[in-house]
């Protein structure tokens, strides 16, 4: 058994050697912050629940995570793992069992003390087929994980709480994204008498060991979350209370914004309105920009002639101008070459990608056998700006004779076409597009491009399946040593170059964040476009104008 | 009478069945997989399925629609996809505030309308009757989108009279209401104009002038009581004009109606709710038209229930 010191993935080596959970620098909170204060945020869409089984979506990911809690998080506006709930961990040799201390005196908001068979309970009630959970998948790797799934076992048979304060996980394989996973909202840790007596009804009643807790919630209006006075990290959260303002549009919220009535638009700028904000000194200077782990591509279906053909495909790579788009939709997105976005760790800095080339590209089509081009279908998602990007698109293969017409759909009808073998010829993945789960270049293979999501109702709209990147996946995510963690994210990115030399993907751009707050907002940028708390991390900022 | 009502029940019951059943087949035609959204993009194929069995969206289509309906006798609408929560209880939250909004919109719309209307047919053939009957052609015209926007911006963004959007008081229901009762305005000057034009022709019309009345007492007394009731017998039918507003200026002024829940679970193909609450505004357009028929008679007894 090693032991690897969490809260510095790096490991450094004096702490290795001294093989115990010292103080984590990370626990020092803000000496600026002021406590207490409340604010504002709205949302257009209604917040559909705050059970962290159960929530996946842009409004309600973060509130859960100030909710509720899980064995490992993120240091806060960063993609840092350290340990949350859990006050250590080891993981063994061979990277299949990971052991993690727990804190001791951690409550939930009922007063009662969290233990480890809360957690083992919260991860059975997670992968539990009844529980319909869409995260169910990540716990793929725990052992008895395919019984619990199959409907055969209630209870993984890989979780063991080892004593209160001890609980062991056994795997099936090496998952160097385990840590992740403990991460992620769906292992968030629930009480068990709370889940039981709401039954369906728990996300509406959420009651976790957050830095808040809820204080109302009234359907289709308000939700109001209170600071959690018993919270285990001390100092935090600094504020008092939030209240989340629900059904306004994102043109209403910023006209809201501008008469201080809010503080901060969940939604964002709108398209519409991007440009008058950030022509106005004051309020740019309010905008907080960072990067997001989202790519935004268009893929094109291996198995349809005559996308079949590598050529064709690295054609298309060529052919599309990349830099006229994101100026198209105000420069809210960088330039993209790889399916990574540059903020994931295994981003590669030296990959070139295809350069835009429309010469090129109309030679690479010519040796393909289409000197004069085809036709085929170009599906995107019907919402701006989508459909102008679409004919970005559309004008772009023109040029090197490729007449796309576009299929413009609702965001399920496209999706559905996708997962169709024969459904799309090639999807514009905008409003649809990947947005990492969890901050590991794992995240943007399996699903999207690897074998396992190119199957019926699959999220592999190229339907790419190469066996030998499958099997070189499974390798990097064997590397589980922290300590190894850079060989590891050398492997995927040759993993993601050989992709790209397949080309079954355009990738077109990563979306940048642009957060838009009040002037009394406090606290660092990073929190306010924290790539794993989205939009904002509650917990961690302040307001300036208290005491 | 009693035979008539009980006619026009069974009516309103078939077209209630109907609209489920048209409604249900068009959701169950849909090439979206609602399964789909609720697994995840993470969901292997198994989950996939095995949510699919719970919510019986393996059977076939004429006993999923057997399912609903048995449900739907018993009063449950079933739980939403996403939200999780009781399609009943979503509705039943939002229901005060979409009515709150109707009741606001009619009174707009006959406060508008009727003076409107009154004021065009006193002034019959001159500019003000034209200018009033081309600003109801607007009014009608106008999409509730861009008016929404546009009273928000002049009078709670730049005058600041009202709150930018939201709800709770009487103040958050003025625009709202005005947007929702432009639309109707239009129509109800339009009606207001005719009916009237047609009541101060009438032989009754001219003794009382005859009689030497003011003109005042004329116009208030003796024609709008008799103008009015044809006009304000439409209101039932307005409803089903309600219903389909409610969508657009609901998410405009972010009021917690009905008509937001509606379009949320349309993006979302939350296919319990977009029944639920078709299968509610059927019933209460239905509804609307039954009293409409009822009323007419009584205020107009030329018009006799058969």
């Amino acid at each position: 058994m090693r032991r690897f010191l969490a809260s510095t993935v790096a490991a450094s080596a004096l702490a290795l050697m001294l093989g115990i959970a010292s103080a984590r620098a990370d626990d020092a909170v803000d000496p600026n912050a002021k406590q207490g204060g409340a604010i504002t945020i709205t949302y257009k869409d209604d917040v559909a629940t705050l059970d962290p089984a159960i929530g996946y979506d842009w409004q309600n990911w973060s509130m859960i995570k100030s909710l509720f809690d899980g064995l490992m998080d993120y240091e806060p506006g960063t993609t840092k793992l350290k340990p949350d709930l859990a006050e250590s961990y080891e993981i063994s040799p061979d990277g299949k069992t990971f052991t993690f201390k727990l804190r001791h005196g951690v409550k939930f908001h009922n007063g009662r003390e969290m233990t480890a068979d809360d957690v083992k309970y919260s991860l059975d009630r997670v992968t539990n087929p009844k529980t319909q959970s869409p995260g169910a998948g990540f716990f793929g790797s725990i052992k008895g994980y395919d019984d619990v799934a199959a409907g055969k076992a209630n209870s993984l048979s890989g979780v063991t709480a080892v004593d209160p304060y001890t609980i062991k996980f056994e795997l099936t394989r090496p998952d160097a994204t385990f840590l992740h996973v403990m991460a992620i909202n769906f292992s968030h840790v629930v009480p068990k008498e709370e889940v039981e007596k709401y039954g369906a009804d728990f996300g509406k009643h959420p009651v976790g060991t957050g830095a808040f807790k809820l204080a109302e919630w009234t359907l289709g209006q308000r939700i109001v979350f209170e600071r959690n006075p018993d919270y285990w990290h001390k100092g935090l959260p600094h504020l008092d209370k939030i209240t989340f303002e629900i059904g306004q549009e994102p043109i209403v919220a910023l006209l809201r914004l501008q008469k201080g009535e809010i503080d901060v638009p969940g939604d964002g700028i709108p398209p519409a309105k991007f440009q008058e904000v950030m022509n106005d000194p004051e309020q740019k200077a309010r905008v907080v920009v960072g990067g997001q782990l989202h790519t935004g591509y268009i893929t094109m279906n291996t198995t349809m002639p005559p996308f079949d053909n590598v050529k064709v495909r690295q054609a298309v790579n060529m052919a599309i101008n990349k830099d006229r788009i994101v100026q198209m939709i105000n420069n809210r997105a960088v330039p993209a070459n790889q399916p990574l976005p540059p903020s994931m760790p295994g981003y590669d800095k030296a990959f070139k990608g295809y350069a835009y080339d429309v010469a090129k590209a109309k030679a690479l089509l010519a040796e393909a056998g289409h000197p004069d081009g085809f036709e085929t279908q170009l599906f995107a998602m019907n919402t701006d700006p989508n459909p102008r990007i679409a004919q970005a698109i559309q004008q772009d293969l023109a040029a090197i004779g490729i007449k796309a017409s576009i299929q413009s759909l609702a965001q399920a009808n496209v999706i559905a076409a996708g997962g169709d073998k024969s459904g799309a010829p090639m999807i514009w993945s905008g409003g649809m597009a990947w947005i990492a789960d969890f901050p590991d270049p794992s995240n943007f293979y399996g699903p999207i491009l690897g074998c396992a999501g190119a199957v019926p109702g699959g999220w592999n709209w190229s339907w790419y399946c190469n066996k030998d990147l499958d099997a070189k996946a499974a390798e990097a995510d064997s590397v589980v040593d922290p300590a190894k963690s850079a060989d590891r994210e050398k492997m995927w990115s040759a993993i993601y170059d050989k992709i790209m030399a397949d080309a079954p993907w355009a990738p077109v751009f990563n979306e940048q964040r642009f957060t838009l707050k009040s002037a009394r907002m406090g606290g660092a940028d990073n929190l306010y476009v924290d790539p794993v708390h989205i939009p904002i991390n509650y917990d961690n900022v302040y307001v300036k104008d208290v005491q | 009478m009693i035979a008539y009502l009980g006619r026009r029940l069974i009516q309103s019951l078939l077209i209630l069945l109907g609209v489920s059943l048209i409604t249900f087949a068009l959701l169950y035609l849909l090439p979206a997989d609602p399964v789909r959204q609720i697994a995840g993009r993470s969901a292997t194929p198994d989950t996939v399925e095995n949510i699919r069995r719970q919510l019986g969206l393996d059977q076939p289509f004429i006993v999923q629609y057997w399912h609903y309906l048995t449900k739907l006798l018993s009063g449950d609408l079933g739980r939403s996809y996403i939200q999780r929560s009781e399609v009943t209880e979503l509705i039943v939250s939002r229901l005060p505030a979409s009515l709150l909004l109707m009741v606001g919109a009619i009174l707009c719309e006959l406060a508008i309308g009727l003076t409107m209307g009154l004021i065009a047919a006193v002034k019959r053939g001159t500019s003000t009757d034209q200018t009033l009957m081309v600003a109801s052609f607007v009014g009608v015209s106008a999409p509730q989108f861009v008016v929404g926007l546009l009273l928000l911006y002049v009078f709670a963004v730049r005058l600041g009279w009202f709150p930018i959007g939201g709800y709770g008081s009487w103040r958050h229901l003025v625009l709202p209401s005005l947007t929702m009762g432009i639309l109707g305005a239009g129509w109800y000057a339009r009606m207001m104009r005719s009916s009237m034009i047609d009541v101060l022709r009438q032989d009754y019309m001219r003794t009382a002038r005859a009689k030497g009345l003011a003109r005042g007492a004329i116009l208030f007394r003796h024609a709008l009581p008799n103008a009015i009731l044809p006009v304000v017998a439409m209101i039932g039918i307005d409803i089903g004009v309600f219903m389909g507003g409610i969508v657009v200026v609901e998410s405009v002024f972010g009021w917690p109606g009905i008509g937001q829940l509606a379009w949320q679970a349309i993006q979302r193909v939350d296919i319990p709710i977009i029944m639920g609450v078709t299968l509610v505004s059927a019933f209460a357009i239905v509804l609307g038209n039954l009293l409409a028929d009822i009323i007419a008679p009584f205020i107009d007894p030329r018009i006799k229930l058969r």
